[in-house]
């Protein structure tokens, strides 16, 4: 009798909300006028103050750089003498002198390559060490160690065994930004719950099945960090790397124009390197949020 | 007649730093086919290390687990295990979770469509088919965990092991949970032990119960066979005497003869 109750009621509940589920449909709407101004409100507030501190900044750079002995070029001068580097990112006149854009792309596959091959290792090596106890005593007090080193002192080693230094700048990269991808994805691997690892022994899963359906989706959130981590000391490693090794890249532009004196020309590609760092960054964060969307949740 | 399932006196132990903690000590109990246990006794008794030792997740000591009188000592998905907090994976869809365990039990054997018709019918089974495409962030509790059963029956199992299974809802939602189970119990005569410490739920679903003595060195106290018609209506029952006398037998064992003592915690 009291089952039915419950049941009648259940039943006579679904209709209910299907009703006001039109109204909702009309807030919806009106809700979305209400948006648009948020969302304009919402882009000046975050707009407008780094504008205003840019604008401010660049008024003092001018000021202190105007005089005749100034050390350093002031925003209008840099402005003037580097317009083509700023107006043409694209422009191609031949082997060495081309837009910063493309210099930018060049750097960023070296970061491609070398960041790719340290995910990829990093993950694997993080697994393990997260997942031995014994791969974990035998190898932590070495990472621990390594990761100290700086980028470019593995530089000058890593040129003498590829003999390149294309490659080579690709190494430093790998080698820089290796490390806090083991790292947090052996603590991610470390904090599986218990209990999807026993769901996976239930089910017998082999290594490979639990390595790709267990481990790496509940670990995502902590190799996502390491990734992030990792992304931006490499974006910092290429620069260094290439003002060393020479080639096209960001890096080299920048040597270069500190050997013929061209300080507005330094000055505008410090700019392209942190906005493009920034993106990089942003890139991976966006990716990471997307790819772990539902797993932090409980 | 050889029992369907047979623990063979079970001795489990555990080793921490030289120091050695006897949990469970001489466990007998044979379970026949289609048969609903449940296992009750106070927190810290090692209920809990029993079911998982019949799931193969932790090894006997001594002793051994016999099924179909054939020895397990690994986990496996004949053995299905629902969790006590579902232990569903949070970055699968619901239907992607029971995919996951059908995939793998009946990869070889069923085409995909069979597969599918599989799952479905496995959510049916727990009224959970309208929510095949949310993940587990997305549905309550007692949803969770009808999907944490509907996984554990898709394996088709011969025994299910259930984890406390209702220990972390509302009384309401466990009623309704209770119900299910016993509904889908009497379809698919499905061996089922089940770890609880509420009374009148192991009297309500139970053919036996087992009652545990206190820790260390737990064992089987008594063995109540439940002599209750089924079906069975917990309303009805609430007042019937058989059930009475059940639950008045388990509470006297639990409170009066083996007291949990806070102590020995």
């Amino acid at each position: 009798m009291s089952i039915q109750v419950i049941e009648d009621t259940k039943v006579k509940a679904f209709p209910t909300p299907a009703k006001p589920a039109e109204v909702i449909a009309f807030t919806a709407k009106v809700r979305r006028r209400f948006d648009s101004a948020a969302i304009a409100g919402k882009l000046a507030s975050t707009l407008v103050p780094p504008a205003v501190v840019i604008v401010v900044m660049l008024v003092i750079w001018q000021i202190a750089c105007s005089s005749p002995n100034a050390s350093l070029p002031p925003p209008s001068q840099v402005w003037n003498e580097a317009y083509d580097l700023i107006a043409h990112p694209f422009f191609d006149y031949g082997p060495q002198d081309i837009g910063l854009a493309w210099r930018v792309l060049i750097s960023l596959q070296r970061v491609a390559i070398g960041f790719g091959l340290a995910a990829i290792v990093g993950v694997a090596l993080g697994a393990l060490v997260g997942q031995s106890i014994w791969a974990m005593r035998g190898l932590d007090p070495v990472f621990q160690i390594l990761r100290t080193v700086p980028p470019l002192a593995w530089l000058p080693l890593s040129l003498a065994a590829f003999r390149d230094s294309s490659p080579s700048a690709i190494f430093v990269i790998f080698i820089t930004s290796i490390w806090p991808v083991i790292i947090n994805t052996a603590v991610g691997v470390r904090n599986i719950p218990e209990d999807y690892r026993n769901v996976s022994r239930i089910l017998r899963l082999n290594q490979l099945e639990f390595f790709v359906k267990i481990m790496v989706p509940a670990a995502a959130p902590y190799i996502f960090t390491g990734l992030r981590i990792g992304i931006g000391l490499s974006w910092l490693a290429i620069v260094a790397a290439e003002m060393l090794t020479g080639g096209v890249g960001i890096g080299f532009f920048i040597w270069d124009a500190w050997n013929s004196s061209r300080l507005p020309d330094i000055i505008v590609a410090l700019a392209y390197i942190g906005v493009t760092g920034f993106c990089l960054d942003r890139l991976v964060a966006a990716v990471g949020a997307f790819v772990t969307r539902g797993t932090t949740a409980k | 007649m050889t029992a369907y399932l047979k623990l063979d006196h079970i001795d489990k132990s555990f080793a921490r730093g030289g120091q050695v903690s006897e949990v469970l000590k001489d466990i007998r109990l044979t379970i026949d086919k289609g048969e609903f246990v449940s296992i009750i006794g106070h927190s810290g008794c090692g209920k809990s290390t029993l079911l998982n030792l019949i799931a193969g997740l932790t090894k006997v000591t001594s002793g051994a687990v016999l099924l179909e009188d054939k020895e397990v000592d690994s986990p496996g998905p004949e053995r299905a295990v629902v969790f006590q907090n579902h232990s569903l994976l949070p970055w699968l869809t619901v239907y992607e979770n029971i995919n996951l365990a059908v995939s793998k039990v009946f990869g070889r054997t069923r085409s995909r469509a069979e597969r599918h018709d599989w799952i479905m019918r496995n959510l049916d089974l727990v009224q959970m088919a309208h929510a095949r495409d949310k993940r587990p962030a997305e549905i309550s509790g007692g949803m969770k965990q009808r999907v944490g059963i509907a996984r554990a029956l898709a394996m088709e199992p011969k025994i299910l092991l259930l984890d406390e299974p209702f220990g972390a809802l509302d009384a309401l939602t466990r009623a309704h949970l209770q119900d299910a189970v016993m509904d889908i119990h009497s379809r698919l005569g499905s061996t089922t032990i089940m770890i609880t410490h509420d009374v009148d739920e192991a009297v309500l679903l139970s053919d036996r119960i087992v009652m545990m003595t206190n820790g260390p060195a737990a064992t089987i106290g008594e063995v109540l066979p439940v002599p209750l018609a089924r079906p069975r209506h917990r309303v009805e029952l609430s007042s019937d005497r058989t059930f009475l006398r059940c639950r008045e037998a388990v509470l006297k064992f639990l409170y009066e003869r083996h007291r949990f003592v806070e102590a020995a915690e």
